[in-house]
């Protein structure tokens, strides 16, 4: 089984597209959308869920203030900011427990905080497992992997060639939760300036966390320039481009009807899709 | 007064908008620009500053001294990080689970644990212009952007016009670098994505209080229904970039929109006016 995970450090530039299309593509995926604070993947794919499972985050303290007497001591002991006025900022708190400790009148409790739901639903490409955390909410990277393990044990029980997972922006705590395990990381990347600098981020972390990398350049005749240049750092670094998409408006009608792009074109960018896809399902898992 | 850019989904423009603003800004007011996209900075692409300086970011991580130490295994039952375990007579610190709490040194009866600052990150700061700048960089590898965040965050200047340039998301480095803002301009597209992850964004701002109004970019490239959300929700449309594949070609070349067509650089003030006014009825109320 391959766990192969759509990535590209700068935001928008296109993972959801591309894995959305790959989830039309095998019979036998399990699907992932493992941008749990504004996943996008159901969109596409018309889930109908079949599982609800609640997810609570770290512990958040309340100060009963009833009995607070104001002495400060847990203003001082908090590391983030997060007491003020005496009144615990339930967004701030990153539910440590030492304002519980230091205070002399025992007047904080710690207590847990549902911060996102997770769902396994069917679609009509295999069943899709997926998660919405709550707004302002903290503990992305743990909803992250309680959707991976779910996913992993589905594939299992249906005995799937493939676990395809759309990524988080970024490289922080949800990149990281998304990348660590998986058998390959797919970067979409565009050929701007801020597109360079990101990929380079992301192919460091991907290095760090020891999960192959390949690159595919869309929109890659924006700028030609760019895509050499992307194409050059690559090859310096010995990475693999596995895919030139083009600038394609059919891109965008697909996302407007709701629907994966080689499903409703035959264009540019839809072909070089499917032939990105049948490069990365045959290629090896190193 | 502090003005956030926000977005939900990625790649909708923010950092073109920070930058356009705040290069139609310089010279009509002091202004700085905080980039807190820490996990992936862009605005110094766009406005190739000058950096004069260079800080580390540091969390405070517990060193055990094993002279002192009881193996007690009090530090790893209060640890809610799961980043210190006692097994035997080992102390095992996991630095990258530690939040810097504080809570293991705190408990230990021994008196064991003191802490020492580990590099997470860096505030490079500098300016391009008249324009003030500081964006924060997570080093890779790292899981946590908030203490980086609130960093940057720290350099802003009371007397100037603060633009923050927001991460893309919704989760807590989002919240870290909105809340206290004035007012929070959401930039989103068009199309099923760009709706969806603005109503989340949405929710985010009004449940740390931040007024917000919506920039549409790309428009005319999708549908209707962020229009027809923004309506029935009462929340306004402050500007809308057309979607010109110039603009795409020009930002790939790392060219901000004030720069490249400059008739929008009166656009993004008449934009400010209007912030200004909707962030002093918001904070009225």
């Amino acid at each position: 089984m391959k766990e192969i995970l759509v990535l590209s450090g700068k935001g928008g530039t296109g993972k959801t597209t591309v894995l959305a299309s790959f989830a039309a593509l095998p019979e036998n995926a399990v699907l992932c959308d493992c941008d749990v604070d504004a996943p996008n993947l159901h969109l596409l794919l018309e889930p109908v869920i079949r599982e609800t499972h609640e997810f609570y985050g770290l512990q958040v303290a309340h100060i009963d203030s009833e009995e607070c007497n104001e002495c400060g001591l847990c203003v001082d002991a908090c590391r983030f900011e997060a007491i003020r006025g005496f009144q615990i900022d339930p967004l701030a708190c990153e539910g440590c427990g030492l304002c519980a400790r230091v205070c002399p009148l025992e007047d904080i409790s710690m207590r847990d905080t549902l911060v996102g739901h997770w769902y396994v639903s069917n679609t009509k490409y295999g069943p899709l497992v997926h998660a919405r955390l709550r707004a302002a909410q903290e503990n992305s990277g743990k909803l992250v992997m309680a959707v991976r393990k779910r996913a992993r044990e589905l594939a299992q029980e249906t005995g799937a060639a493939f676990i395809l997972s759309d990524g988080p922006p970024g490289i922080g705590c949800p990149a990281i939760s998304s990348l660590s395990g998986a058998s390959e990381a797919l970067i979409v990347s565009e050929p701007s300036l801020s597109g360079i600098h990101d990929l380079e981020r992301v192919l460091g972390l991907c290095r760090n966390f020891s999960v192959r990398p390949l690159v595919c350049i869309n929109k890659y005749d924006l700028s030609d320039e760019n895509s050499r240049r992307i194409e050059d750092h690559c090859g310096d670094v010995g990475v693999e481009v596995v895919g030139r998409i083009p600038f394609d408006p059919d891109v965008n009608s697909a996302i407007v009807q709701g629907r994966p792009v080689v499903e409703t074109s035959d264009g540019a960018a839809s072909r070089e899709i499917r032939a990105l896809w049948e490069a990365i399902a045959t290629c090896p898992v190193p | 007064m502090i003005l956030s850019v926000a977005s939900g989904k990625g790649g909708t423009g923010k950092t073109l908008v920070a930058t356009s603003l705040a290069l139609s800004l310089e010279g009509q007011m002091p202004v700085q620009l905080l980039d807190c996209d820490v996990e992936e900075p862009n605005a110094h692409i766009l406005l190739r500053p000058a950096i004069d300086s260079s800080e580390p970011v540091t969390v405070p991580v517990p060193v055990v001294d094993k002279e002192t130490c009881t193996y007690c295994g009090l530090c790893s039952e209060v640890c809610a990080y799961n980043a210190i375990a006692v097994a035997g007579r080992t102390v095992l610190v996991f630095r990258e689970l530690c939040h810097g709490c504080g809570a293991c040194s705190y408990v230990c009866p021994a008196g064991a644990i003191s802490e020492v600052g580990r590099e997470v990150g860096t505030i490079e700061s500098g300016h391009a212009g008249g324009i003030c700048f500081a964006a924060g960089r997570l080093n890779v590898g790292e899981a946590m952007a908030g203490p980086v965040i609130r960093a940057v965050k720290r350099l802003a200047d009371s007397k100037a016009t603060v633009i923050l340039d927001a991460p893309p998301g919704t989760s807590c480095p989002v919240v870290e670098t909105i809340r206290g803002s004035d007012f929070c301009l959401l930039v989103t597209e068009p199309t099923p994505f760009g709706l969806s992850d603005l109503t989340i964004a949405v929710e985010v701002a009004r449940e740390i209080n931040v007024p917000c109004g919506v920039v549409i970019n790309r428009d005319g490239a999708g549908h209707d229904g962020v229009e027809r959300y923004c309506a029935q929700e009462g929340i306004p449309v402050l500007m809308r970039i057309p979607f010109d594949r110039r603009i795409a070609e020009a930002y790939c070349r790392g060219e901000t929109l004030a720069a490249c067509m400059p008739s929008w650089q009166e656009a993004f003030r008449e934009l400010f006016d209007r912030v200004r006014g909707l962030a002093a009825v918001g904070s009225a109320s």
